[in-house]
């Protein structure tokens, strides 16, 4: 049977994208993000946790769909996806190769679990689905696993509350162990942490905020899902609120989990960053060492 | 009953809680709603052709939209500002700072009213905090 081994957070700023691109990752300003994610990198060519399968979490953010459609909850389910055109050209990435098959399993049974999913058979895929890729992956010719595109509205309000994503990623776990082929699947959530890319409060951080909601995410997200957005909103930015989809992750890993990583840096561009791997307790493998990373100014004391 | 129901959130309070937070304007339907065109031309840049045609003639371009006078000038102006005051949402309108060969960073620090030196050098050192700009009534 299929089995979700990991969880992954990850911040998918086009930024990060742009450092890849333009061979920045080792200048002053980006190579503390991209030594922070190393770890990850190296942890995940190691036997074992190489997923078959990514179901990636993450936001369209107005590519796939714009203001004629807005699906809360969609799925992409096609043999592949390109990078979108974002208004400077495609990303210059791989093609996103889909599993058809365990996607519209995973549609059909959300769907009798009470989810109303959208289903993708044609999608573009933006920055939100293909950084996070390129930050776990590097620059490969081919991306090393097949990936299910999962876009969830955080931009129209009223995006779905932590409630229900916490109980999305339960449902999402049921129906992957219902898969019938051995495979090993993550469940990815991307975006955040503390952002907000517009008006006078533009540029919002929230150190202590984020670092409470990697705590809770880990030990207590029952009690994390029912923060409302409106505290998304005042503590994390409006685009904060890009938070709620790690919970999708988060209940796809079941009640107990191992924190095998996490990475926390402030600034990348406007946002704080997050980058976590967690595993299911009883399936759980080593920690890394070291365990946590906070770099850049997440260094400094609280004000 | 079920729970679910139980836990039903009036609408009336979840919407009205959005005003209460300083220089923020959040993408509620009211908003989408009056920037249908803006944002929907914004959605148009992502095609090369388009790109090339608003860049030759932006005036004529915007023309083909149906937008409001203020939300053309707000384009014409790149006033980010106006734009969201218009029913823009800043993830569509990535698409024409995109094609001015802009960054998030460059939009939202133009927002601020703080030059690009400024809140470059602000989110070096942290960003902006949080107290005082949670809540208006609340002042925290």
């Amino acid at each position: 049977m299929a089995r979700v081994t990991t969880g992954i957070t990850t911040s998918h700023i086009p930024a990060l994208g742009a450092a890849i691109q333009t061979g920045k990752t080792g200048d002053d300003y980006w190579s503390p993000v991209f030594e922070g994610y190393q770890p990850i990198r190296d942890w995940i060519k190691q036997p074992g946790n190489m997923p078959d399968v990514v179901v990636l979490v993450y936001n369209d953010h107005a590519s796939a769909f714009d203001m004629n459609i807005i699906p809360t909850f969609a799925i992409g389910c096609a043999e592949s996806f390109k990078p979108a055109d974002e208004g400077w050209g495609p990303r210059p990435v791989p093609d996103v190769i889909g599993h058809p098959d365990l996607a519209w399993h995973i549609a059909q049974s959300l769907i009798l679990d009470d989810f109303d999913m959208t289903i993708l058979n044609q999608m573009d895929v933006d920055h939100g689905c293909t950084v996070p890729l390129s930050m776990i992956f590097g620059e490969p010719e081919e991306w090393p696993c097949k990936v299910i595109p999962f876009p969830v509205n955080v931009v129209t309000y009223p995006p779905p509350s932590g409630r229900r994503c916490f109980n999305l990623g339960d449902s999402i776990k049921a129906a992957i162990e219902s898969f019938p082929e051995d495979l090993n699947v993550h469940v990815w959530g991307t975006g955040g942490m503390s952002h907000q890319l517009q008006g006078p409060r533009a540029g919002l951080i929230n150190k202590e905020f984020d670092l409470n909601f990697i705590d809770q995410l880990i030990k207590d997200p029952e009690t994390l899902s029912k923060m409302p957005h409106i505290e998304y909103l005042r503590e994390a930015g409006s685009e904060g609120i890009e938070l709620v989809m790690w919970l999708i992750m988060r209940g796809a890993l079941g009640d107990k989990v191992k924190d095998l990583y996490t990475f926390y840096h402030i600034p990348a561009s406007n946002t704080a960053l997050g980058a976590l791997i967690l595993q299911p307790e009883e399936t759980a493998g080593e920690a890394l060492e070291p365990r946590k990373i906070m770099s850049g100014h997440s260094l400094s004391a609280a004000a | 009953m079920s729970d679910k129901k139980k836990e039903r959130i009036d609408i009336h309070e979840y919407l009205a809680q959005f005003d209460d937070i300083p220089g923020t304007r959040v993408f509620t339907a009211q908003r989408a709603r009056k920037g249908y065109n803006l944002n929907q031309f914004a959605m148009s840049l992502m095609k090369e052709e388009n790109r090339k045609r608003f860049l030759a003639d932006e005036s004529a371009y915007l023309d083909e939209w149906n937008l409001t006078p203020a939300a053309k000038q707000a384009v014409l102006d790149r006033d980010y500002n106006a734009m969201i005051d218009e029913g823009g949402n800043v993830y569509f309108l990535s698409k024409l700072f995109s094609t001015d060969g802009k960054s998030f960073q460059f939009a939202a620090g133009s927002m601020t009213g703080m030059t690009q030196e400024e809140y470059a050098e602000m989110m070096l050192k942290g960003g902006r905090k949080p107290d005082g700009v949670r809540s208006i009534k609340g002042g925290y």
